[in-house]
């Protein structure tokens, strides 16, 4: 999938690297814990990442495991510090008003993998 | 080549400065992207423990011919039983680290994963070093 359809599927603001919604992503990973996240080493580097968790860390694991793109359900606003460390390390950030577990079945239906080695 | 960087407590949101700007560096070096992840994600945990659990300290970091190694060192208060600190799950961290996405004791049995050899120092009372190798090669 493209950012672009993740973007369209989700229903999903822009709020940081906008001009990078032509990156392909394959699989995605969904958790509020950042530890739970760092652990999920099977996420390769065409991955999203979703959370309802909101703070400046978010952006860094998804720093730290190469993550495309951070996508905050529950229609949570990111700061302009999260947008502005995001934006610096080009990673997309988007928000979207479906809660974790429908956001992550209409990616999943939508093509994205889990695990992608299960 | 050897980069050293101040790890401070002050604030939650700068943890992770330094595992950032390794990382970037890295990169630049030219370190397979796959192998520097790996570093990353071990560095990164290392780094948020020592903001978490200690009060920040000092990272040593070496990128030699055949290996990164990355050095952690605080002056915190130690960890009492490496082997139970070692264990999936095992967590000291508070309910207010915990909502800030950390502290499901993963931490340690993930730099594990990631490194090739990790070794853990700890006296109670002194202070705590963690040593992260990651072979290149
Ligand atoms: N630098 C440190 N200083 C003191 N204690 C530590 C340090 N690193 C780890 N620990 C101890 O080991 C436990 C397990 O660490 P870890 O696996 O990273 O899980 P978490 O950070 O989620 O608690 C911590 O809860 C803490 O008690
Ligand atoms: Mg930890």
């Amino acid at each position: 999938m493209l950012l672009s359809d993740v973007a369209k599927v989700l229903d999903a603001n822009v709020f940081a690297c906008g001009d990078k919604l032509y990156r392909e992503v394959v699989s995605a990973c969904g958790s509020d814990l950042m530890s739970d996240v760092l652990a999920f080493s099977d996420c390769k580097e065409k991955a999203v990442l979703l959370t309802g968790l909101l703070n400046q860390q978010v952006i860094r694991t998804a720093e730290m495991m190469d993550f495309k793109a951070v996508i905050f359900v529950r229609g949570k606003t990111p700061t302009e510090e999260i947008r502005e460390m995001a934006n610096e390390r080009e990673i997309v950030v988007f928000n979207t008003e479906h809660s974790l577990f429908s956001a992550c079945g209409l990616l999943y239906s939508n093509g994205l993998k889990g695990d992608i080695h299960k | 080549m050897n980069f050293s960087y101040q790890v401070t407590k002050e604030d939650f949101s700068s943890a992770g400065d330094a595992s950032s700007n390794f990382k970037r560096t890295l990169k630049k070096i030219g370190i397979p992207s796959n192998i520097i992840r790996k570093i990353a994600i071990a560095m990164y945990e290392a780094e948020i423990n020592m903001v978490i659990h200690a009060d920040g300290g000092v990272i040593e970091a070496e990128v030699l011919p055949e290996q990164v190694v990355v050095r952690l060192i605080d002056k915190g208060p130690g960890i009492e039983d490496i082997d139970l600190a070692m264990k999936e799950g095992f967590s000291t961290a508070t309910d207010e680290i915990r909502n800030l996405g950390f502290g499901a004791g993963m931490g340690l049995p993930n730099m594990k994963r990631n490194s090739d050899f990790l070794k853990v120092n700890s006296v109670v009372g002194e202070g705590t070093t963690v040593e992260i190798i990651v072979n290149l090669v």
